[in-house]
């Protein structure tokens, strides 16, 4: 028998209001040490998707697996608890608490000590953070604020790494080691789902990806594929045939 | 004169301070103006007096006055049952009230409910205790001449250094804690406690229990200075809004200031307005504050 998938979406039907669903059906996998891509043009569903793998969108039908357990309408705290890691788009940091005390509420599942230990491992990880412990995380810049996001996400150790438009309003050089970063979590043995925006630039470091239009799947496949297929960015993504500058997605 | 009145108004001011630190909590984590809060002073005060009638019955040890003061240790350890009495208070409230109501109906629907949980508990005390004003003790005290001929109550001393206590034992709390850390993070963004794995439901408990008891002590330490009357929140309903909201909602450090600010503004506003007018102080700088820095001194400005 093959081993469950790390996370497995089955037919998400999920929204912010109960009678107005915006994922219409949405099914999703990802396997561990695999970065999976969530692209698609606005509207689609993409970060409503994450959120409600994440506990903080209500699933009216459908369900959500982690290791095969059902994990549907588990509360966000305790899927965090569970090894979830969930960065969001924006408000991705608390800016009024320093960086330790960002990494601090993000050790909140583990016992005290445990949290420490962890946060030690973790500005090893990253030592810009070490540098910065003290400072208030809303004085960080845009790739700072963005590598705190996601380390305070990697102190529960997650098995599952959501990540919600990481490189959104970052510059190209600190969106290029954001992918860096994003790869290494997947090297580590962590399942990551992203979505992004950059539909191009989260592709090319995406094993596989999954296009949305309209709160359904539209179409899925190896990320190498999709990025090979023209029509696909053109009919879903807004990328142009004879443009040079077909970076950003629609 | 005008050394007295700064006097007055801190000691007023530190009163207002420790009701305004729960309000302030509340409306920002829970996200409304809760003006059922000013009646917690006035069930603290109130249940301390039960307590106190409790262990005076035991006589000897808790009968006996501390020192200068009007009161023993029968009160001090009244006024800590009156922290849990009315910490189970408002969490009954926020168990059958603030909390379904928060799930389901919009900010206004709160807001008017706390109008009427207020009323509730404030006829609630007139029905049990009456509404002729009731002392704690009818010890005489006299005052202590200090530089500046200022007089101050050996009462209002303990007042103002048990505030200072509080205010620096919350702050090492919210700073040094992890659930104080929490409190100030849910106070940022639910969504993102959640998801960091912070039991925000826990946390809001813990906002409804620091809340109450700030309210509790601040309603004894008002009953012990003044009086205990059924109209004791009530009169302060004002005041602990003005403080809230003129030291930035959520911000431990703004509620003190704020508190101290009203308390000052009030005392000191005597010396060129009439002493009827006095309770407007209040509104006039909650007026002031929503035009020029609708955030507050201590408050985030949205972006």
């Amino acid at each position: 028998m093959n081993a469950p998938h790390v996370l497995e979406a089955r037919d998400v039907i999920a929204g912010y209001a109960p009678d107005l669903p915006i994922l219409h059906g949405v099914s999703a996998h990802v396997d561990a040490g695999e970065v999976v891509s969530i692209i698609g043009p606005n509207g689609a569903g993409k970060s409503t998707l994450v959120k409600a793998i994440a506990g903080l969108v209500r699933v009216s039908a459908g369900n959500v697996r982690l290791d095969g357990r059902d994990i549907t309408g588990v509360a966000a705290h305790k899927l965090a608890a569970e090894g979830v890691g969930y960065v969001p788009q924006t408000g991705n940091v608390f800016a009024t608490l320093t960086v330790r005390e960002n990494l601090v509420m993000g050790g909140a599942p583990l016992a005290k000590a445990a949290a420490l230990e962890r946060i030690e491992e973790i500005c090893a990880l990253y030592p810009i953070l070490k540098d910065r412990m003290r400072d208030k995380a809303g004085s960080l810049s845009g790739g700072q604020r963005q590598i705190l996001a996601v380390a305070r996400a990697l102190l529960t150790k997650p098995r599952l790494i959501l990540l919600d438009e990481p490189t959104a309003s970052l510059s190209p050089r600190a969106a290029g080691e954001l992918f860096d970063v994003v790869r290494g979590l997947a090297e580590d043995g962590a399942a990551v789902l992203m979505v992004e925006q950059n539909a191009k630039a989260a592709l090319r470091v995406s094993d596989r990806g999954y296009v949305l239009a309209e709160g359904q799947n539209r179409i899925e496949g190896p990320a190498a594929d999709l990025l090979a297929d023209e029509g696909i960015g053109e009919i879903f993504l807004g990328f142009r045939r004879d443009a040079a500058s077909t970076e950003g997605a629609g | 004169m005008i050394l007295q009145h700064i006097a007055d108004g801190i000691l007023s001011g530190a009163i207002v301070a420790l009701g305004a630190i729960g309000l302030s909590f509340t409306m920002k984590m829970l996200r409304f103006a809760n003006f059922s809060h000013s009646e917690l002073l006035t069930w603290g005060a109130y249940s301390a007096l039960v307590f106190v009638a409790f262990f005076s019955s035991f006589g000897g040890f808790f009968d006996q006055t501390i020192g200068p003061f009007s009161f023993g240790p029968g009160l001090l350890l009244a006024m800590l049952c009156a922290c849990v009495t009315t910490a189970i208070i408002a969490l009954l409230l926020h168990r059958f009230v603030f909390g379904r109501l928060s799930r389901a109906a919009g900010h206004m629907t709160m807001v008017f409910a706390s109008f009427g949980v207020a009323l509730i508990l404030r006829h609630l005390v007139v029905l049990i205790w009456g509404s002729d004003p009731i002392y704690y003790s009818r010890e005489l005290q006299f005052a202590i001449l200090l530089p500046g001929n200022v007089r101050v109550l050996p009462d209002q001393v303990f007042l103002l250094g048990l505030t200072v206590v509080v205010v620096i034992a919350l702050h090492l709390f919210m700073t040094r804690s992890r659930t104080g850390i929490a409190m100030r993070g849910v106070a940022e963004s639910p969504d993102l406690a959640r998801a960091s794995g912070v039991n925000v439901d826990r946390i809001i408990t813990w906002v409804w229990v620091i809340g109450a008891s700030g309210a509790a002590i601040g309603g004894v330490l008002y009953g012990m200075t003044v009086q205990l009357r059924p109209e004791l929140g009530f009169s302060l309903i004002l005041p602990l809004f003005a403080a809230a909201i003129l030291g930035g909602t959520g911000s431990l450090y703004g509620a003190v200031l704020g508190g101290l600010i009203v308390g000052l503004s009030e005392n000191l506003s005597v010396m060129i307005i009439p002493t009827t007018y006095k309770p407007a102080v209040p509104f006039l700088l909650i007026l002031a504050i929503l035009y020029f820095r609708p955030e507050g001194i201590f408050g985030e400005r949205s972006t």
